[in-house]
């Protein structure tokens, strides 16, 4: 019973969400469109506002917050206790899920204090600084396959030849990846303001291992990736999941395995979660948020769980097909010979509610690591970081580029 | 691991242990997939299971307590309704939490005494049960099964004699014992003597 409802809830859940996304951006904008007095929803700008809003407030903020009682009671199901089980709304206790609205009460109602020698704009900035990118880089992620919105009811072969066609995609940048890279590296500056700011010694040694962390690590990722992006030869996210198409051995982590590993190691870091949890190692140094109280304090933690997500997101997207769903072409699902045609419609809303699953396997993924491996020293972290990962992930690149070269050439 | 360590100026030596860097170890991937195998066997395990074996979701179940259990104090009753105890201070002596306190009166008929305060406080109770081992005459007992219940006043934890006396009842043992217990004990044959 428990078992097939882990299974069953997020089947469910996503296929909302992915008739949500899939119906509003796909159908009703284009219907809207359809009358002279609202041709402007079409516009690229409206388009992209709705999209963002739409993946933040449907999937990204949702699953978030989540993953805060998820956290709780996958440790607790992990280490044979019981886990949260006691808000409830109106009675219904339904595992202990109301527990993150809980806490978001109590975030909202806690005292919001400023330590009195702290650097008050700073220390107020911090906390956006931290999050705000996080919920940027999610412009690059596609959720789902490009919709030829007049249609929807016929079975499409090639949705790149429609012409009247939406993306479920906030921004396709040709610079893809190097977007994210670049825009999560601002995100250095939050938890490194927030230590300095705070004017405590145990935050600031917080935000020096963050920040000696996260750019250490950078280094390993976007070496890691590399390799990804010269089998596929291009660094534009749905180009990428195009490329690797609906067969599962013909995708990322098939033709990158160690990348794929290098790439999670150093994204895990990045995150700043057990086992790289140095920064704000609760036994040593508290962390650079030792000084943030109410919601401040929340919008970090909440940061960190968006992380997590966005992560699970790339990690779909680069290696393991992203929106695509196995067998599942643009016509219909073709297996052993057989072959099913399906609706437009049909397939792009398995291919979404499949994003949706792939994302959250990851993050239950991540969870897991997270509750099995113990906290590494900022010594063997820098090791690991410099000594291990970055010579074997460019040896990973060379070899790649070697053989890539040598494929092409023949 | 290349940092073994020699302290020259001291006469005692530092045994190295040799620790083999095997490949195994220094990646590092087959204890973290070892480790991973564990934990979600656990997960699965304990999700099937819908609640781990060993949980007990207190206020909604509760585990059945051994007859021996102590639970809060009781002063027990006579046969009027008059307090068993007769104060001979034999509980306050033994207590070594020292968290009784009596003091005695005369009851006024014949000579038999009676607390006038009897007062344990809870607090410092360490739940030994040996006033209730001293007591000669089945005054005190620990049978009531109840908790300490909450207190926000440190003086509420204070039982005092009518807080006692409220959870007793009357007690059917003689008071000071059967007058003929001795005679009784010889006619009944204890089975492990014969
Ligand atoms: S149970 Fe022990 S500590 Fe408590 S009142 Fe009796 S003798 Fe004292
Ligand atoms: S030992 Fe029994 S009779 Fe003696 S003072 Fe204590 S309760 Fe009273």
């Amino acid at each position: 019973m428990g078992i097939v409802l882990l299974f069953l809830i997020p089947v469910v859940v996503f296929s909302i969400v992915s008739v949500v996304l899939v119906g509003v951006l796909g159908a009703a904008l284009p219907a809207l469109a359809a009358y002279p007095d609202f041709t402007w929803v079409m516009d690229p700008w409206f388009q992209a506002l709705i999209k963002m809003t739409l993946l933040i407030l449907v999937v990204v903020m949702p699953l978030a917050s989540i993953l805060t009682w998820m956290e709780r009671k996958q440790s607790a199901k992990m280490q044979d206790r019981g886990g949260p089980n006691r808000a409830a709304i109106l009675g219904a206790r339904a595992w202990g899920i109301p527990h993150f609205i809980a806490d978001a009460v109590k975030m909202i109602m806690k005292e919001d204090f400023i330590p009195a020698k702290a650097n008050k704009i700073l220390f107020s900035l911090a906390p956006v600084m931290a999050i705000v990118p996080v919920f940027v880089t999610f412009a690059i992620v596609p959720f789902g396959g490009d919709v030829c919105t007049h249609q929807l009811t016929q079975v499409v072969a090639n949705p790149a030849l429609c012409t009247d066609k939406v993306t479920l995609q906030v921004a396709r940048l040709d610079v893809g990846l190097l977007f994210y890279f670049a825009i999560a590296s601002l995100a250095v500056y939050g938890t490194t303001l927030a230590g300095w700011a705070s004017y405590n010694k145990w935050s600031l040694l917080g935000g020096l291992r963050a920040s000696s962390q996260m750019m250490s690590y950078e280094v390993t990722m976007g070496l890691a990736i590399l390799g990804a992006f010269l089998v596929y030869g291009t660094l534009e996210p749905h180009a990428i999941v195009l490329a690797q198409g609906p067969l599962p051995w013909h995708w990322g982590i098939v033709y990158q395995p160690l990348g794929a590993i290098l790439f999670f190691t150093a994204a895990i870091a990045e995150t700043k979660r057990t086992p790289f949890d140095t920064p704000e190692g609760e036994s040593e140094v508290v962390g650079y948020f030792v000084e943030y109280s109410g919601m401040r304090f929340g919008m970090f933690f909440l940061a960190e769980f968006i992380e997590v997500v966005f992560l699970s997101a790339i990690m779909a997207t680069v290696f393991f097909g992203g929106y695509e769903f196995p067998f599942l072409f643009p016509d219909g699902f073709h297996l052993l010979g057989h072959s099913l045609p399906l609706p437009h419609v049909a397939v792009l809303l398995i291919q979404t509610a499949g994003w949706g699953l792939k994302v959250i396997f990851f993050c239950w993924f991540q969870l897991l690591i997270r509750w099995t491996l113990p906290r590494i020293r900022p010594d063997q972290l820098m090791d690991l970081g410099w000594k291990k990962l970055l010579p074997v992930s460019l040896a990973n690149v060379v070899v790649t580029a070697v053989v890539v070269l040598a494929l092409m050439a023949r | 691991m290349e940092t073994t360590f020699r302290k020259r100026t001291s006469k005692a030596t530092v045994k190295v242990v040799p620790r083999p860097e095997t490949l195994n170890k220094e990646l590092m991937l087959g204890g973290i997939i070892q480790g991973l195998a564990v934990t979600m066997r656990h997960f699965f395990q304990n999700v099937a299971r819908e609640k781990p074996e060993v949980t007990i979701n207190y206020p909604e179940e509760r585990l059945k307590y051994p007859l021996r259990n102590r639970g809060l104090h009781r002063l027990m009753h006579r046969e009027d309704d008059s307090v068993r105890c007769v104060a001979c201070m034999c509980c306050p002596t033994a207590c070594p939490a020292h968290c009784i306190t009596i003091v005695a009166e005369e009851t006024g008929n014949g000579n038999e005494k009676r607390p006038a305060i009897f007062e344990i406080d809870e607090l410092r109770c360490i739940v030994c049960g040996l006033c209730v081992e001293a007591c000669p005459c089945d005054a005190i007992r620990m049978d009531t099964g109840e908790h300490m219940h909450v207190v926000d006043r440190r003086d509420d934890a204070i039982l005092g004699k009518v807080d006692l006396m409220k959870r007793g009842i009357s007690s059917t043992a003689v008071q000071g014992g059967e007058p003929n217990w001795q005679e009784r004990v010889k006619t009944v044959p204890d089975p492990r003597f014969r």
